[in-house]
């Protein structure tokens, strides 16, 4: 008996040898894994990257989505790819205040930054949150009449037209057949490794501390200090380094909206005007600021905070000093929130190779 | 064949449904189930922005966030043993799914006769961005306060003399007592209470939100507004009217059989 087990043993293991041996050599294609490269000070204060079940990065899947992204063929007139408003040099966003569509059209909402969105840890995206996931995000540009203003449809026939698109898609996905929810995913992938922590602060934080001046360390005092700059609760602190915290908040912007921004999502009175917390980082390239591009400078940001507040019925309450206009910060508080703000900007993140146009 | 089959297959029922006669001592999963009300009126995210509430200093006030932290949830048996709930739970009343703690445990089935927890972190626990899905959630205690988290956000807006809304953000956290110099403000609370977990069940724990500000101390918000974080005073106030707060609701499930 022992030795008819023993036998079966023997036999189910080289069975099972020889099955996952075929695999490798041909028939069921599997691309390469990849494990995204997560900054040292995100491994001791953050969860995990999302990375949904049904989107494993993957090499071949990456290189794919960063051709698309810089590929205006997802156009309606192949001249406009998803880099023209989402630029490297920028940080993936637009100088221009509005960018600008292929029919010329003009949006009323700035580009947004693309860096550090597999810790959206609610997973909501654009200014006012509609979308809810990063595949869910990139449906909608190709189709969005004052951006690239095409159709799916189209859009997929190019790319299958293409005498390369079809053989990169099999390699990613395992099939040549593609589909809008293929072309989404690829870029999903790619900018999910686009990741910013390097920047001089994070660099202080994790121990070196000539990485930053003292007026950066005195800037980030005023950051944190609930009678000055208070901005840590709503825009991160050294033990957050996404430096935002996801929500949607009234920051005083404005007595009346024009854009009601969550509020046009949610239909909810006590959401207008609402619009997600920036990151801080990378701000150095990022101006002009807040959803509709208003700021052009940090210094005009700051004293917006210091003296500009207006108030409106869903103002944060955070907004405290609202009556006063804000802190009234002093000057020289305010030029160390500046150096302390810049010192979150890295500079190797918009040279980076990895992220540039391949095409 | 088919006939010695059919008698296996009685023989295991047989075998099973004794089983079941004899009990082995089960465990089962269990839940907690956070409910906010003003004194008796239940608040939920539906009420939030309404200026449906009275203070007892005579404020009118409208609520627009709450988010609360509980750890260290300990059920004791009436034998005297303890089962540890492992982890803490960050309530956001505007996330209805926050709620619910569904902790990863299994508790063997038996009597007990008491519920206590922390509200925010004691000491031990309280360790700056010790916590990274709390770090992600942007619940830090500024270090220059005393680090690690907040135990409570209640923030919203307050009618002045003049009848004109005024910002109040009710926040607690470690009290800064000098520079350098903190003291901890967490509370812990022990309830005693008879129930059985003899199948899963759900715990309900309650926070009357009007006793924030109560008790002992009359909450004046004309004068305790916003900036209350490094208020020695304001913090050592919350933490006295915290005791008053919580309480154990409905225990349910558990006692049917
Ligand atoms: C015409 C300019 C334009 C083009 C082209 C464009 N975008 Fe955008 N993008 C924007 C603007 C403007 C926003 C903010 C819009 C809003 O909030 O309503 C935005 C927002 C985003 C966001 C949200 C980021 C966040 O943190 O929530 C992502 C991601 C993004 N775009 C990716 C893409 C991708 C992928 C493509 C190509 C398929 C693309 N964009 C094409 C202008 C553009
Ligand atoms: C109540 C939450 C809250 C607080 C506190 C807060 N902010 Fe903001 N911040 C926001 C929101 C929301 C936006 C986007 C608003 C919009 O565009 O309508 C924003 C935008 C910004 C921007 C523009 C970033 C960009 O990419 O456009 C900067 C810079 C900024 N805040 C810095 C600060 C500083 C510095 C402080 C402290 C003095 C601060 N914030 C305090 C919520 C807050």
């Amino acid at each position: 008996m022992k030795k008819i087990v023993v036998f079966c043993f023997v036999a189910l293991s080289v069975f099972s040898c020889s099955k996952s041996g075929e695999e490798n050599t041909n028939e069921a294609y599997i691309p390469t894994t990849v494990n995204l490269e997560i900054p040292t000070i995100f491994q001791q204060f953050l969860p995990a990257p999302i990375i949904p079940a049904n989107n494993p990065l993957t090499q071949e899947g990456i290189d794919l989505g960063r051709k698309l992204f810089f590929d205006p063929i997802l156009s309606g007139d192949g001249t406009l790819s998803c880099a023209g408003c989402h630029i490297q040099n920028n940080s993936f966003t637009d100088p221009r205040q509005f960018s600008v569509g292929i029919d010329g059209s003009v949006g009323t909402r700035n580009s947004m930054p693309i860096f550090n969105v597999a810790w959206n840890i609610n997973q909501k995206f654009f200014w006012d949150g509609r979308a809810h996931s990063l595949e869910d995000q990139a449906l909608d540009p190709v189709e969005n009449p004052i951006e690239m203003n095409n159709t799916w449809d189209n859009a997929v026939s190019s790319l299958q037209a293409t005498s390369h698109y079809p053989e990169l898609f099999k390699k990613a996905f395992g099939t040549s057949t593609i589909t809008k929810n293929l072309v989404v995913k690829a870029i999903a992938q790619f900018e999910r490794t686009l990741i910013s922590g390097n920047a001089p602060f994070d660099r202080y934080l994790m121990g070196d501390t000539n990485a930053v001046s003292q007026s950066v360390i005195n800037g980030f005092n005023v950051f944190m200090d609930p009678d000055k700059g208070d901005c840590f609760h709503c825009h991160g602190s050294d033990a957050n380094p996404l430096w935002t915290d996801n929500i949607f908040h009234n920051n005083g912007l404005d007595e009346t909206f024009t854009d009601k921004g969550l509020g046009n999502v949610t239909g909810d009175p006590l959401d207008f005007g609402k619009f997600k917390s920036p990151s801080l980082r990378n701000l150095a390239y990022t101006a002009p600021y807040m959803h509709d591009g208003r700021f052009e400078t940090l210094d005009e940001v700051i004293n917006h905070y210091s003296e500009g507040l207006v108030y409106s019925e869903t103002i944060d309450p955070l907004m405290k000093f609202v009556a006063q206009g804000g802190s009234h910060l002093t000057p020289e508080e305010k030029t160390d929130l500046k150096a302390f703000l810049l010192s979150l900007s890295e500079d190797g993140f918009t040279t980076n190779p990895n992220f540039q146009n391949p095409n | 064949m088919k006939k010695t089959y059919l008698f296996l297959f009685a023989v295991l029922l047989l075998i099973s449904c004794n089983e079941d006669n004899k009990k082995d001592p089960q465990f089962y999963p269990i839940t907690f189930k956070f409910t906010q009300n003003w004194d008796g009126t239940d608040f939920t995210a539906t009420n939030f922005g309404q200026y449906d509430y009275t203070n007892l200093h005579g404020e009118t006030l409208s609520i627009t966030k709450l988010r609360y932290l509980i750890s260290k949830i300990i059920l004791t048996r009436t034998n005297g043993e303890t089962v540890e709930i492992p982890g803490y739970h960050l309530v956001d009343v505007s996330d209805a799914s926050t709620l619910i703690f569904n902790p990863d445990v299994m508790v063997l089935e038996g009597d007990f006769n008491k519920i206590s927890f922390v509200y925010g972190f004691n000491e031990e626990d309280n360790q700056d961005g010790a916590y990274q899905d709390l770090n992600a959630a942007n619940w830090n205690w500024p270090s220059q306060l005393g680090g690690g988290y907040h135990f409570m956000q209640l923030e919203g807006k307050y009618l002045d003399a003049s009848g004109a809304p005024q910002p109040f953000a009710y926040h607690n956290g470690t009290a800064k007592v000098s520079e350098g110099v903190f003291e901890q403000n967490y509370v812990s609370f022990n309830f005693n209470t008879d129930y059985s977990i003899n199948q899963t069940g759900e715990i309900e724990i309650k926070m009357n939100i009007a006793e924030w500000f109560k008790n002992p101390n009359t909450w004046d918000l004309n004068t305790f507004n916003v900036t209350l974080m490094p208020n020695y005073q304001a913090q050592k106030m919350m933490q006295e009217n915290a005791s008053t707060v919580f309480s154990i609701g409905e225990i349910t499930a558990f006692n049917e059989e």
